[in-house]
């Protein structure tokens, strides 16, 4: 079992690290002062409880690897994030959509958690909740703001679902690991929640004036290993210091 | 009863938990320095036998950076007055701004930061609330929010629109 719930934690961290890394590249190019501290902050979130998670993972492993080695010492296939984490940052509404789209999955994700059948799981879902319910008001109110803005905040808006939205239904997919710890209760089934996503989702978009889509053909893989173009480059970037300075850590 | 001699030792030596107590908790906040870790609520637990100091951290926000700083200052103080530190971090009960001592808000206020409101007062998914803060400084209450966040994770910006001052609110979570 603890096989399954190792791989099934690495799926967890690896979305965190990776949607974190992206929000830490808006640091200093954000679009006003104060975004430029919303978004390394949310970022840290992330990063903190990716710490959580792979600290976890490490245990579950035996000790085998650190949680440092875990972060940053693996090769691009064995990241098991979904691929909407790792799309690369365009303008600030695209942005905030991913967020949105990514906190509102995990917010509902931590509030089944909670009575995982892992402590450190059910600890680690009750502190990471009541920061997904933050970031949503952030990133939510910046939907709503741009999509019911100017036509070109409305027409971005637009365009930015119509990109991200394909790669939305990985959260929801079930690798097996996730299934075989689904059924022992250590962590939620992500297809119960997909109804609750998408009624808040579309909530926020109505409100926002903006069309929710119907999409046939969806985007997945990054649960397998199998990444977008983007995520080399991404990871070579992240994993410099520990590629040429090795054994640091956080 | 201590009573103090010449030499600023106490006589009779002081309950020794009471004496680690004052140590750890008077460790300020390395980010809101005006405030110990005490008054932040983040000390969980504390066991004292012998010279071993057994003591449960719990950090603000997941991710937040001071936590290490934090251990290592009680580490360090601990080690410095003859105690092997035992610092276990642990998640669960998640913090909150609730667990902010009264001592601690008025501090806050005192510094020019809004203490955080109850946090029964927040509504979930509640966009663009207007909640109404305090200004720290003239105690009006009509401000208004400038960003979710500010120098730091566990705070926002706000602007009183009384007194002009920009001002940080300790989030409530």
């Amino acid at each position: 079992m603890s096989e399954n719930l190792f791989f099934s934690t690495i799926e967890l961290a690896d979305d965190h690290l990776i949607l974190g890394h992206r929000l830490s590249e808006w640091c200093g190019h954000a679009p006003t002062l104060e975004e430029d501290l919303s978004l390394p902050n949310l970022g840290l979130d992330l990063l903190g409880a990716a710490t959580n998670l792979y600290s976890l993972a490490s245990n579950l492993e035996g000790g085998k690897r650190s949680e440092d080695e875990l972060a940053f010492g693996r090769i691009e296939k064995e990241y098991k994030n979904c691929l909407l984490v790792e799309k690369p940052n365009e303008n600030f509404g695209h942005t905030m959509l991913k967020q949105l789209y990514f906190c509102v999955f995990m917010k509902l994700f931590w509030n089944e958690c909670n009575s995982s059948k892992n402590k450190i799981l059910a600890g680690i879902s009750a502190k990471s909740q009541k920061e997904m319910v933050y970031h949503i008001r952030h990133s939510g109110e910046w939907v709503i703001r741009l999509g019911d803005g100017t036509e070109e905040s409305h027409f971005k808006m637009t365009e930015a679902i119509n990109e991200l939205h394909p790669y939305t239904e990985e959260l929801f997919y079930m690798s097996e690991v996730s299934l075989n710890c689904a059924k022992k209760n250590y962590l939620p089934d992500r297809l119960k929640i997909k109804k609750a996503w998408e009624k808040e989702i579309r909530d926020i978009f109505k409100e926002a004036t903006l069309p929710y889509p119907s999409i046939v053909h969806f985007q997945i893989g990054g649960r397998n290993g199998i990444h977008t173009e983007t995520m080399g480059h991404l990871i070579s970037t992240m994993q410099y210091l520990q590629r040429t300075y090795p054994g640091q850590t956080w | 009863m201590v009573s103090l001699n010449g030499d600023l030792r106490p006589e009779e030596p002081p309950n020794l938990y009471s004496e680690v107590w004052d140590l750890v908790s008077s460790i300020p906040d390395p980010e809101v320095p005006c405030i110990t870790i005490h008054d932040l609520g983040i000390i969980r637990a504390l066991n004292v036998i012998k010279n071993q100091v057994m003591i449960k951290l719990t950090p603000t926000y997941s991710g937040c950076p001071a936590i290490n700083a934090i251990e290592l200052a009680v580490e360090e103080k601990l080690r410095e007055n003859g105690f092997i530190p035992v610092v276990e971090r642990v998640l669960s009960p998640p913090w909150t701004s609730d667990w902010i001592t009264k001592e601690g808000k008025k501090k806050l206020k005192d510094y020019g930061i809004a203490p955080p409101p109850p946090v029964t007062n927040i509504e979930e998914n509640s966009f663009f609330s207007t909640q109404s803060v305090a200004c720290p400084k003239c105690n009006s209450s009509n401000t208004k929010k400038v960003s979710h966040f500010g120098s730091t994770a566990c705070k926002a910006q706000y602007s009183c629109n009384s007194c002009l001052e920009p001002f940080e609110l300790f989030k409530c979570i």
